[in-house]
């Protein structure tokens, strides 16, 4: 990372050490890391537009109306919500400089957005073994992409937290790692929020 | 067991029986081995690792970009001469179809993607962070990953050539066409991962440039005061962002109808084939601006350089570049009227497509009035600027005639289009990369290219140009559809067409000077002296040593004007010297990383699996991949402190050579 | 700069002549026969105009600027390098592309909707249905009204409305016959309508104008215009002499390959709108209930703009 003496931050820089250059420095990969949720939210954006236009093409096939079972759904809603929730206690947490408190709660809401991907895939082998496939007509391929890219991007959250919980065991809470929980759980919301669609737009509007 | 694999690697994996494409096997061959032998004998291994490949320093990534660039350039122009040689004398058969279509779509998808984006990034990356200021872009380490990940999407799409087959349904791939149903080789699928690949670089360049002009400027340093080039690569860096995840997810689904039998695009089972024309141009038209409007800023720059006059109506520029890019995104449909979307639709879409060539218009003004009470020098990056205002002009204005829908029913994927786009590419795009790629190469390297074999390339190429081009408007009002390999010699096409193929030799001969003009300049190397080559520099790069140090400010400037450099030498010209500035500070830089290479590798491992249904390949691929991401993540030293005894060394040095 | 000028103007001139050598009439676009051509042709003469208004005086200004402000010792052209702004004058130039566009923007309008190519000329006499069908890679036009079908040339009487409704088996094409009018897309799963119309007896150019797939280039077609008479004539020489295209030959013609021109004298009933149907299943649009896997169904609300098979006629019509 190169020198950061910005219009913003650090002027005067006569004593300015390592602290106070560090912290620009998170604060840049902040903003960056909106800029990547903004692409991630064209992203999206264009699958829901390609699930929209293909969600009368059934092709004489299954229905959403036969295949979804709305009680597993309604769980995962709430289960995502509830880690949501749990992420933003671990933010408190961290704030509070409580590294045991931050990484139980994050353990929790890893637990919660495993179980997650646990009931989607189960709903998935589910809707296989009933015959329902990514091929069995341009509805069911657009609902597999949307649900399944949802559920990918949660995945490798889970991922990142679990490596994010090795490394404040290692090195506690310091600027690199305040960040990275910051970044974390601004990407879990941002989940939450894309969910709240997938669960409107797909399975509520699907079963209506 | 050996034989099966035999017959395999001879039938399926390797492209035989051409004799074009084993002699470019062969020659292939041979300069890799000439390279590996190269490197050992002259003991280069370590260096290319440690200067190179692993560096997250912007100037040499940038550095990168162009040489790439200029190699794709060479490949992709290749596939025009042939393409033009086929079209003059479609009697002799040269070509036989199917190697005829495949070479026009590699050409498109290498030209637009695999030399204009470099050449772009290239630009962005050498000059950004000199003209504001800066001592890197925000994210260096991200940077250098961009750069490996379009390197080797490159390398996948170009590998198609020689092995597996070349794509061959266009460069826009359309469905049913690229589906399994129309195109069951390979080649569809080595577009896709190649360009998916290259993609996500850009995607995060994109980024990257947006991140490091709203957090990096120097100090003082308002939005309004930033050079214009600047200002036209923060709206092509927005542009990027909002476009570049449309053709991630286009191109994903396509992959899955291929890979999976899913049915987004395909004919049967509920897809809708005209679903991906709408998404593909939905990044496409975005994507011709975003290749466009750096070269406005070029123009910009060197336009007001070579006129030693400031740049006029500056506010009306930024404004015009950023409703370019703005409006960008609302034209998609102009690419097919004769969808038979209705006449609401097409009267919508046809407005919006006018209402463009408003702020472009204005710039064009713009750029006269800087000229108008200047003083111009007809220094190379300012001839390649006064050949683009005509060249544009005309082709902006059959952009125009494009864009009336009923017009274009006739107009529609004729020569007449080929004629337009090529005009505002090559007469756009190109000319101002070249203009740029003159303007900073002192910058770059330290010495100037050669005048006498520059202007050579200049006049060669603009002839070449309106030759080539202006017979196919022509033969468009003729009814000359684009793609034909084939023509009736009774249509009377085929004096235009051998007209049209000497313009693009022409062109070809320009490159070959210029090729000839680097090597010239190398050999008869005179060292640039000071930082400003041209005398008449006016923002922040040319206050500093060419090449920069690694460093680039060994203080940071602090900035009160959009022509910095130029007030600073009209301060010091009237006496007044700049205040001292402080003492010297430790500076902090990003370590070199091995990862984003290691990285990108395995992303083509991956991606040449799933080009071959390869599982064995793939998750390796994918594995080594993830194992990149937090190698990344668990590295809590990324970067360290440049001790300010060797900056002093390092500045002392640079003075010598002053 | 002398030297751009002296290279230039000469090669320009050169080009200009070669361009123009050919006879005019090869330049179908610009000459047309047909009164949906005829008013593209007019509209593109307005949109040059149009366009000359700005091009012609900024080729103009670029020449002069870049000569008087040339940098010369002697030259006694003003130089103001502080000179960057002045509301007046960029007034003036946000101002005539505004204008400009405007006009144009209007006369593009009006023309949209009045070359709309679903739209029925007005004509004392009753159009002529012809069906083309794109295939892999040669044209099959159906004529429901004669019974007749021909590959790879029409025939049609002058003056007289054609009502072309066009499809593509596989590929998506353009059927482009550029004397007559405009082009439309021929995409498989839709029956587009396009309007056209022969104003004078004549052979014209048509061809597929979008790329599809290897023997692509073979896929261009003569169009015959002649008098109802010798239309006439010419329908019952085809009914009298030309073999019948069956379902088996039509499962052959489907192949893919190029062909020669061909006529037959009948064709299965209802082949066109088979070919736009054929991805939709036997349960049809209406049973979307009927259970797992019976067979395609073509996305019968559609997306955005993708008429379904069967209302697209109508709706345009």
């Amino acid at each position: 990372m190169a020198h950061t003496v910005t219009p913003h931050g650090g002027h005067g820089h006569n004593d300015h050490g390592h602290h106070d250059d560090h912290h620009d420095h998170e604060s840049i990969k902040v903003l960056g890391f909106w800029m990547f949720l903004i692409t991630d939210v064209i992203l999206f954006g264009t699958l829901f537009a390609t699930f929209s236009v293909l969600h009368n093409s059934t092709n004489g096939g299954p229905t959403p109306h036969e295949m979804f079972e709305m009680p597993g759904v309604i769980a995962e809603t709430f289960i995502l919500l509830t880690s949501s929730f749990t992420s933003g206690i671990a933010v408190l947490q961290m704030h509070k400089g409580n590294k045991k408190g931050l990484i139980g709660w994050l353990i929790i809401t890893a637990l919660l957005g495993a179980s997650f991907i646990f009931l989607e895939v189960s709903e998935f082998i589910k809707m296989v073994d009933e015959g329902v496939t990514i091929g069995t007509s341009g509805y069911w391929s657009a609902f597999f992409t949307l649900v399944g890219t949802h559920g990918l991007h949660v995945s490798v959250g889970l991922c990142w937290m679990v490596g994010l919980m090795i490394q404040i065991g290692k090195h506690g809470i310091n600027s690199v790692t305040k960040r990275k929980v910051t970044i974390v759980s601004l990407y879990w919301h941002f989940l939450d929020v894309v969910w709240i669609f997938v669960l409107t737009v797909v399975y509520l509007m699907g079963v209506m | 067991m050996f034989k099966e694999f035999w017959d395999f690697l001879m039938n399926d994996f390797f492209i035989t029986g051409d004799p074009l494409i084993l002699g470019a096997q062969v020659s292939i061959g041979l300069s890799m081995v000439a390279i590996v032998i190269a490197l050992t004998y002259f003991k280069k291994w370590r260096w290319l690792w440690t200067e190179w490949l692993t560096t997250v320093d912007h100037k040499k990534i940038g550095i990168m970009y162009v040489i790439a660039a200029l190699l794709m350039l060479f490949r992709g122009g290749v596939d025009a001469l042939l393409i033009r040689t086929q079209l003059a004398v479609p009697q002799l058969e040269f070509l036989h179809a199917g190697h005829y279509n495949a070479i026009f779509t590699t050409h498109g998808v290498i030209m637009i993607l695999f030399m204009a984006m470099p050449l772009m990034f290239g630009l962005f990356n050498i000059v950004v962070p000199l003209q504001i200021g800066a001592r890197d872009v925000a994210f260096p380490y991200l940077n250098s990953l961009s750069f490996w990940l379009f390197f080797f999407g490159a390398m996948l799409f170009n590998v198609s050539f020689v092995i597996g087959g070349s794509p061959d349904a266009g460069w826009l791939a359309y469905p049913p066409l690229s589906e399994l149903s129309g195109s069951p080789g390979l080649g569809q699928d080595f577009y896709i991962w190649g360009i998916q690949i290259s993609g996500i670089g850009s995607l995060a360049s994109g980024i990257n440039f947006v991140v490091t002009i709203l957090k990096m400027r120097a100090p003082g340093m308002k939005l309004m005061q930033m050079p214009m080039f600047t200002w036209s690569v923060l709206s092509s860096s927005i542009t990027i962002m909002f476009a570049f995840p449309i053709l991630t997810v286009t191109l994903f689904l396509l992959f899955i109808d291929r890979y999976l039998g899913a049915h987004f695009f395909t004919l049967d089972g509920g897809g809708n084939p005209m679903m991906y024309v709408n998404l593909i141009w939905m990044w496409g038209h975005p994507e011709v601006y975003i290749v466009i409007l750096p070269a406005f800023g070029v123009f910009s720059d060197v336009v007001s350089t070579f006129s030693k006059k400031k740049l006029f109506g500056y506010k009306s520029m930024v404004f015009a570049l950023m409703s370019i890019s703005f409006f960008s995104f609302f034209t998609w449909l102009h690419h097919f009227f004769t969808m038979g979307s209705g006449a609401d639709v097409n009267a919508f879409f046809a407005v919006t497509t006018m209402l463009i060539a408003i702020p472009t218009g204005v710039k064009v003004f713009n750029w006269l009035f800087t000229m108008f009470r200047g003083r111009i020098t007809f220094s190379q990056p300012m001839l390649w600027t006064i050949a683009f205002i005509p060249c544009f002009v005309v082709g902006g204005m059959t952009g125009v005639m494009l864009s009336v829908a009923p017009a274009d029913f006739q107009f529609h994927n004729s020569y007449f289009l080929i004629a337009h786009f090529h005009q505002v590419l090559i007469g756009g795009v190109v000319f101002g990369y070249f203009a740029g790629l003159y303007y900073w190469w002192p910058k770059m390297f330290g010495f100037k290219l050669h005048d006498g074999l520059g202007k050579w390339a200049f006049w060669l190429w603009n002839i070449g140009f309106y030759v080539c081009f202006m017979p196919q408007y022509a033969l468009g009002l003729m009814g000359m559809t684009r793609r034909f390999n084939e023509y009736n010699f009774d249509l009377g096409w085929q004096p235009l067409n051998i007209v049209s193929t000497v313009g693009a030799f022409i062109m070809g001969l320009g490159f070959i000077f210029q090729v000839w003009q680097i090597a010239h300049s190398i050999k008869f190397l005179k060292k640039e002296k000071s930082g400003d080559a041209w005398g008449e520099g006016r923002t922040l790069e040319w206050s500093i040593p060419s090449p920069a140090p690694m460093y680039n400010f060994a203080h940071l400037p602090e900035v009160t004007s959009s022509d910095e450099w130029w007030e600073e030498k009209q301060r010091r010209a009237k006496g007044i010297q700049p205040k001292a500035p402080g003492p010297l500070e430790p500076i902090h830089m990003p370590k070199n990383s091995g990862i984003p290479f290691i990285m990108s590798v395995f992303f083509f491992i991956a991606g040449f699996g799933f080009v071959w249904h390869w599982t064995w390949m793939i998750v390796p691929g994918l594995i080594g991949v993830a194992c990149c991401l937090f190698a990344r993540s668990f590295d809590y030293d990324p970067d360290y402190y440049i001790p300010v005894d060797e900056i002093e060394r390092t500045e002392a040095a640079l003075k010598g050579v002053r | 700069m002398r030297k751009y000028i002296r290279f230039l103007v000469p090669l320009m001139i050169m080009l200009i002549a070669v361009m123009l050598s050919g006879c005019s009439d090869q330049y179908v676009v610009l000459d047309p026969k047909g009164p949906i051509g005829e008013s593209q042709k007019d509209l593109i003469w307005i949109t040059v105009w149009l366009c000359a208004i700005i091009l012609v005086p900024v080729l103009i200004l670029t020449a002069i600027i870049v000569w008087r402000y040339r940098d010369k010792k002697d030259n006694k052209a003003g130089y103001q390098p502080n000179w960057e702004h002045s509301t007046k004058l960029e007034t003036i130039w946000w101002a005539i592309p505004i204008i400009i566009i405007a006009i144009l923007a209007t006369v593009t309008i009006k023309y949209t909707y009045d070359l709309e190519p679903s739209k029925p000329l007005e004509s004392a006499k009753q159009p002529i249905t012809i069906e083309a069908t794109s295939l892999d890679w040669k044209w099959l036009f159906t004529y429901p009204d004669e019974g007749i079908s021909t590959v790879n040339y029409l025939q049609i009487p002058e003056d007289t409305p054609i009502r072309f409704r066009v499809t593509a088996d596989q590929a998506m094409n353009s059927f482009w016959i550029p004397q007559l009018g405009g082009q439309i897309y021929a995409m498989s799963g839709m029956a587009m309508t396009l309007y056209l119309q022969a104003d004078e007896v004549g052979d014209f150019l048509g061809m597929g104008a979008n790329f599809t797939g290897e023997q692509f280039a073979k896929m261009t077609f003569n169009v015959k215009s002649t008098s109802d008479a010798d239309y006439r004539a010419w329908v019952d020489s085809v009914k009298q002499t030309s073999p019948a295209l069956t379902e088996e030959g039509f499962k052959e013609l489907k192949l893919p390959g190029s062909s020669e021109q061909q006529t037959f004298s009948a064709f299965p009933k209802g082949l066109f709108d088979q070919v736009v149907m054929q991805y939709v299943g036997p349960n049809g649009i209406d049973a979307p209930n009927s259970g797992k896997k019976s067979g395609p169904v073509h996305d019968a609300e559609g997306g955005h703009d993708t008429q379904s098979p069967t209302t697209t006629d109508e709706a345009k019509s």
